[in-house]
């Protein structure tokens, strides 16, 4: 009976990594499970819009997750490694299947976006890195660390206005998340048909749905920035 | 009308091929594309060159044989049209044409511009068909079959075999061709008793010929002289997603 189950489940681990359609499943479930912290996470960071007490008070039930956190966190690095290597794998043999280019290319249908993934996959995974150096573990403005609110916990409010009230990084994070939400114009459809999930009568509307929701994610991101830049959002009046 | 053509030539499948430039003169609207590469390979001939190899076969668009990759679009420019179908007068008097074969590791040059595509042999040989015995010609109705899932087989059943949406798709992927005949045989009750053996049998073979993997470009689609859908990869994919749980 146990054997039975291994060597079920050995296939399937085999099907997964080693088959082509397996690997763009893994491609399409580790896509989802990004998107789903991409929304997450810009609902969370529009906090920044009902105030210092609301954004600190969420952020500090985050960090008093204490250990689940760390699931989540590794849950999701995990998966987010899974997306980037099986990426990288995909392209390296799509590249192989053809040594000879056409000295003539013309595309139909191929949208650039989707001609583009593994580029703007790739710029994306740098600029997250860059972006944990720099709020997550603020080692790139160390002096993040000391804020703390009236209430003594973590002012991640006056941290995102102080980081975004440079322009520079502000103009990145809004090229990162254009970036983002292209690959994601491509990704979010592109996920259904990899899974097999969609039909030719829902084909339209899950096209919609991938770009509406690219729409909102850009839109909702890039206001974080913008409003700081445009003192909307101020850093509290008494001082931080 | 008088055309330039710009043709890949390469004399044998270890040779390195280069693209050469030919002059086509007096050429009549009314000819197919490939009629026009005969008159050139006339002139050629007549010069003592080598005339300009491609595949051709029917010439009526239903054996897939050829092949030819017309200013970057595999078949050309007029949709749900194999080149030898297409006719002349897509082309204006003075168009430059490059004319290229089509590329992609599994499908190996043979010779200019004709191809090697046995690994579509391959991978039809490895579950491409329907092992139950069905007779002799079968009474109409002695199987009931709905007319949707009559039409949805017939629909995937036109592709010709030819390859074009390896040659389109940036990643020569074949998972058009091998959903089109998974999707076909998996509508049809003849086809379902083997349906997971055969998903996973084509797909392995698929990989393990060396095409790429697709990611959902659609340019196969968009080529394709049939007009096979892309529904037949999404079909495929969920007929593999269930041979895994099997
Ligand atoms: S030669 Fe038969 S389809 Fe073109």
């Amino acid at each position: 009976m146990s054997t039975v189950a291994t060597s079920r489940s050995s296939t399937v681990v085999h099907a997964l990594t080693k088959t082509s359609l397996g690997q763009k499943y893994l491609m399409a479930v580790s896509g989802l499970v990004a998107l789903l912290f991409v929304i997450g996470h810009m609902v969370g960071n529009l906090q920044i819009f009902l105030g210092q007490d609301q954004i600190n008070h969420y952020a500090e039930t985050l960090q008093n997750l204490g250990p689940l956190l760390w699931v989540i966190r590794g849950f999701l690095i995990l998966f987010i490694l899974i997306h980037i290597w099986e990426g990288i794998k995909l392209k390296l043999e799509n590249v192989a299947s053809r040594p000879e280019p056409y000295s003539y290319r013309k595309y139909r249908k191929a949208s650039l976006a989707s001609r583009t993934m593994i580029w703007t996959g790739l710029i994306i995974a740098s600029f997250v890195g860059y972006h944990l150096a720099h709020f997550t573990v603020q080692a790139t403005n160390p002096a993040f660390k000391t804020l703390v609110d009236a209430q003594g916990r973590h002012d991640v409010y006056s941290m995102m206005i102080l980081g975004f009230q440079n322009v520079w990084v502000s103009l990145l994070y809004i090229i990162a998340i254009g970036l983002l939400c292209y690959h994601l114009s491509h990704g979010v459809t592109s996920m259904f048909q990899s899974m097999g999930l969609n039909k030719p009568e829902t084909q339209p509307t899950l096209d919609k749905i991938g770009l509406t929701l690219s729409v909102i994610l850009f839109l909702g991101y890039i206001s974080i920035p913008l409003s700081i830049l445009a003192g909307i959002v101020n850093l509290p009046k008494g001082g931080m | 009308m008088n055309l330039t053509l710009h043709v890949w030539r390469q004399k044998n499948a270890t040779d390195k091929g280069r693209m050469e430039t030919y002059q086509a003169t007096d050429i009549n609207e009314h000819m197919s594309f490939l009629e026009m590469l005969d008159v050139v390979n006339e002139d050629l001939i007549g010069k003592g060159i080598d005339p300009i190899h491609f595949d051709h076969d029917c010439r009526e668009g239903i054996c897939g044989m050829c092949s030819l990759v017309i200013n970057g679009i595999p078949h050309g420019p007029e949709r749900a049209t194999t080149v030898c179908q297409l006719h002349m007068r897509h082309f204006k008097d003075g168009d430059e044409i490059y004319i290229e074969p089509w590329r992609a590791k599994a499908f190996p040059v043979i010779k200019d511009l004709i191809v090697d595509r046995s690994a579509f042999d391959r991978i039809i040989q490895a579950g491409g068909f329907v092992s139950v015995n069905t007779g002799g010609t079968p009474d109409a109705n002695a199987i009931p079959i709905s007319k949707s899932d009559a039409d949805e087989a017939m629909d995937f059943a036109q592709c010709i075999g030819c390859g074009a949406c390896v040659a389109a798709c940036k990643n020569a992927s074949a998972m058009l061709f091998v959903g089109a005949k998974i999707a076909q045989l998996a509508a049809l009750p003849q086809g379902k008793v083997e349906a997971e053996r055969r998903v996973k049998a084509m797909v392995a073979q698929m990989d393990k010929e060396g095409f790429g993997n697709c990611t959902n470009y659609y340019e196969c689609e968009a080529v394709c002289p049939k007009e096979i859908s892309v529904k037949g990869i999404a079909k495929m994919n969920r007929e593999f997603f269930k041979s895994m749980k099997g």
